[in-house]
């Protein structure tokens, strides 16, 4: 679509005053004009700038960085496939081949018509059941070259992407949609979020108490956040509930971009008014009257779910003003969608992403507990912490303490995937051995574990019996098992340049450095690296660590560092020392190859001879 | 001091200026002190085109844009026991390395070599001819540093590096107790 006919123009005044013309709210205005004429026109750029009062370069600076904008038309019907590790071993190639030739052009393409799109995406969080694409906002899973043929011959046939789920798709409430599209697969409910859940009994239970009877409750049941840090919660509360502010909030981090990670998608499915529970307890005890749910684009398909839940809520005066009759308790959230970026996992990056810029980490301190989303005291919380805090208060901080091991106390869902029998979710005690777990999953086989995504820990055989909790192997959730089949060196080749594609640019050695250790890796992969690379590749790797500001950096070359670490021969296998110290890398014959063309002749060095 | 057998060094420009050549002689009256420890072997200073043996120190100014530079690069490596990278485009291929930026062309060398020859504002090639004779070596598809083509054991910064840290490199390497230069020396701003 052209847009840049006034009408059009008028059409993206109107959603820019849909929000309000504020600029904190660009990531919906620019979301909004992506649904509806599938991309973001220079001219759209400029009305949005002079609507919001922004320069016209800020508005670019928002719609290039999140890679579900797109700054060139897309096709009204974008598919974008799943290209994480599990889906490639899950038959990736395959499925490619197959929308390739189905559409009759290639990925990063769109039709000359306008009518399709075909893209790449790293994890969308559905490892389980792989492969797996988004199609518009919808998801569809367990892909086979023969469903693709099918999908989209009635695609072209003129069937919207929401009937490829069920003829019936706009009279299915929107929990059914998702489990329509998305099998939850959880294979183990523990005591705490799976299991039986009252309903708002821990509301219930908290309205009863002090605020500062609510934040002793949660520090006493040894709850730590559950997106992978594992920083104290109720520590968190505590300075939050100090903060001298006018305004505080309440974020929700539902942007589990951790490739492997699906445990948010599955509460956010099965829990979510759990989830808003919990919120709603945090903001009784901070004293916060506005809450965000940041959910990561690639679950836009929960959207409608979660919207449901949110109003169901505010009717039954769970949410809004005066909650539950606790006069002097307002607090309501509104749902923040993300636009396909890794980064706003980060906290800053994500309290960034709120406020309408690009999701770039802040630099701490301060800490957004005193300074976070517009400059107001913030908890940020991932979903999983917010359930278990609303299970804290109604079943009490003993019985979750006594779960768990010294120092991680209670329960967490872990995410398995891979070459695994079951993969799914799993919500088991801290402490479990890695062992034990691939034994519930059917992952005996497994040569190689991935505890925590490529951000973790990779660990071989030998190293099975460590167990899952902070002090040992800490995970935000994530367990890909890999099988002796797999190639370490392709999986970590793969991560890297994941990192590389995620580094949101702000610091040079994680935006620059991150590029040469997946080259490195590339080296080694080809047979063409000598023995001084591996110890560039952890002289590099320390100091990418060093030098950035947020965890990204501080975590990427970790797919290297630990399978450097625990594959050691995967690497010395691959290293040759280089003959007469010149360097294998450096390839002449590619070198001179354009030239030879252009100058129609060969080389006198290098080229044999065969008039002699 | 006589009585020791003299180290052999030898040199070559690569894709450079000869400006780093030049800037040995800023060593000044050192030079004599200097020769009194060394002899030059294959070297443009002294004209000798093959190695007549294996030498202790090889110092390479320019970086690599053709064929041949990559062959006297290698040789060089093979023939030598301490490679010295000298000056920016040993380093990182320096101003050659310009026409690196040509990196979005489907043919970039082609684009290169018209703008050089034919379509340049300030081009006087009545001929429009590139040219190409056979005696040319073949141009790489980039700018090359040495780096890349061979291991490199030592490099001196500079362009060109000053009297003052070739002399200190040299001693150093000859003294076998080289530890790198002297902040203040390459300090270029």
């Amino acid at each position: 679509m052209a847009q840049g006919k006034t009408a059009d123009q008028d059409q993206v005044a109107l959603i820019c005053e849909r929000y309000q013309n504020d600029p904190h709210r660009m990531l919906d205005i620019l979301r909004d004009v992506q649904d509806q004429f599938r991309w973001i026109s220079r001219e759209t750029m400029a009305t949005v700038a002079a609507k919001t009062g922004l320069t016209q370069v800020a508005v670019e600076g928002v719609a290039s960085f999140y890679a579900f904008l797109s700054l060139t038309p897309s096709g009204r019907v974008t598919i974008r496939l799943c290209d994480d590790i599990v889906d490639r071993f899950a038959g990736l190639p395959a499925v490619v081949e197959a929308f390739e030739t189905a559409l009759g052009f290639a990925v990063g393409q769109t039709s000359a018509d306008g009518a399709f799109s075909l893209e790449y995406t790293p994890c969308i969080g559905l490892c389980d059941q792989a492969p797996a694409a988004m199609i518009n906002d919808v998801v569809v899973t367990g892909l086979t070259p023969e469903k693709v043929r099918e999908m989209v011959a009635a695609l072209k046939g003129g069937k919207r992407p929401e009937d490829l789920i069920s003829h019936r798709f706009d009279a299915l409430s929107p929990y059914e949609r998702a489990k329509r599209m998305v099998k939850n697969n959880v294979r183990h409910a523990g005591a705490v979020l799976l299991g039986p859940v009252p309903e708002d009994a821990g509301l219930m239970k908290a309205l009863a108490q002090t605020p500062a009877g609510i934040i002793d409750q949660i520090a006493a049941s040894g709850l730590r956040g559950c997106g992978g840090a594992g920083f104290t919660t109720g520590m968190k509360w505590r300075f939050a509930a100090q903060a001298e502010a006018d305004r505080k909030f309440i974020i929700c981090n539902a942007d589990e971009g951790e490739p492997g990670t699906f445990k948010d998608r599955v509460l956010l499915t099965e829990r979510p008014h759990l989830l808003i529970e919990g919120m709603t307890i945090a903001a009784r005890a901070v004293g916060a009257n506005e809450g965000i749910l940041y959910l990561r684009g690639e679950y836009v398909y929960l959207r409608p779910l979660i919207e449901e839940v949110l109003a169901e809520r505010r009717a039954k005066g769970l949410l809004g003003k005066a909650i539950v009759g606790v006069e002097g308790f307002d607090f309501d959230i509104r749902l923040q969608m993300g636009a396909g970026a890794y980064i706003c996992g980060e906290e800053g990056a994500l309290i960034s992403s709120c406020e309408g810029l690009p999701g770039e980490p802040k630099t701490r301190p301060p800490f957004p507990v005193t300074c976070g989303y517009l400059g107001f005291p913030t908890v940020v919380n991932n979903v999983e912490t917010f359930c278990h805090a609303a299970r804290i208060l109604d079943c009490g901080a003993q019985w979750f303490f006594d779960m768990g091991t010294e120092g991680s106390h209670g329960t967490k869902l872990f995410s398995v995937s891979g070459d695994c029998i079951n993969p799914g979710i799993y919500e088991l005690p801290y402490g479990l051995s890695v062992r034990a777990l691939l034994e519930m999953a059917g992952g005996e086989d497994a040569a190689a574990v991935l505890v925590g995504g490529p951000s973790g820990t990779m660990i071989a055989r030998d190293t099975f019996d460590r167990k899952l909790t902070f002090d040992d192997l800490a995970t935000g959730g994530a367990i890909v098992v890999f099988s002796a089949e797999r190639n370490i060196l392709e999986i970590v080749e793969y991560y890297m340049s994941f990192f590389v594609h995620e580094s949101c640019g702000y610091c040079t050695p994680c935006r620059v450095g991150n590029v040469f250790l997946q080259k490195a890796v590339a080296k080694f992969r080809q047979g063409l690296a000598n023995p001084a690379d591996i110890a560039y590749l952890k002289d590099l790797s320390a100091t990418i660590i060093e030098t950035s500001r947020c965890g990204l950096g501080m975590t990427s070359p970790n797919p290297i560092l630990s399978t450097l670490e625990n594959f050691p021969l995967v690497y010395s296998a691959m290293v040759k020392p280089p003959k007469d110290r010149i360097r294998a890398t450096f390839d002449i014959q590619s070198a001179i190859s354009d030239a030879r063309v252009l100058a129609k002749r060969r080389s006198s060095i290098y080229d044999k001879d065969f008039t002699k | 001091m006589s009585d020791l057998p003299k180290a052999r060094i030898a040199t070559a420009s690569l894709a450079g200026c000869f400006g780093c050549h030049m800037a040995l002689l800023d060593i000044d009256e050192r030079l004599i002190e200097l020769m009194k420890l060394v002899e030059f072997d294959r070297s443009p200073l002294t004209d000798i085109k093959r190695f007549t043996r294996r030498c202790d120190i090889g110092i390479i100014e320019g970086g690599c844009c053709n064929e041949e530079n990559v062959h006297v690069l290698q040789d060089f490596r093979r023939n030598c026991d301490i490679l010295v990278g000298i000056g920016q485009c040993a380093i990182m291929g320096g101003l050659p390395a310009m026409r690196n930026a040509i990196m979005h062309s489907d043919e970039p060398l082609r684009e290169c070599l018209e703008e050089a020859y034919i379509k340049g504002p300030f081009t006087q090639n009545k001929t429009q001819i590139i040219p190409n004779d056979p005696a040319l070596p073949l141009l790489l598809d980039k700018v090359y540093p040495c780096s890349e083509v061979v291991e490199i054991d030592y490099q001196i910064p500079g362009c060109a590096p000053t009297g003052d840290v070739i002399y200190e490199a040299l001693a150093g390497l000859l003294s076998g107790r080289f530890q790198g230069f002297e902040r203040a020396h390459i300090r270029f701003d």
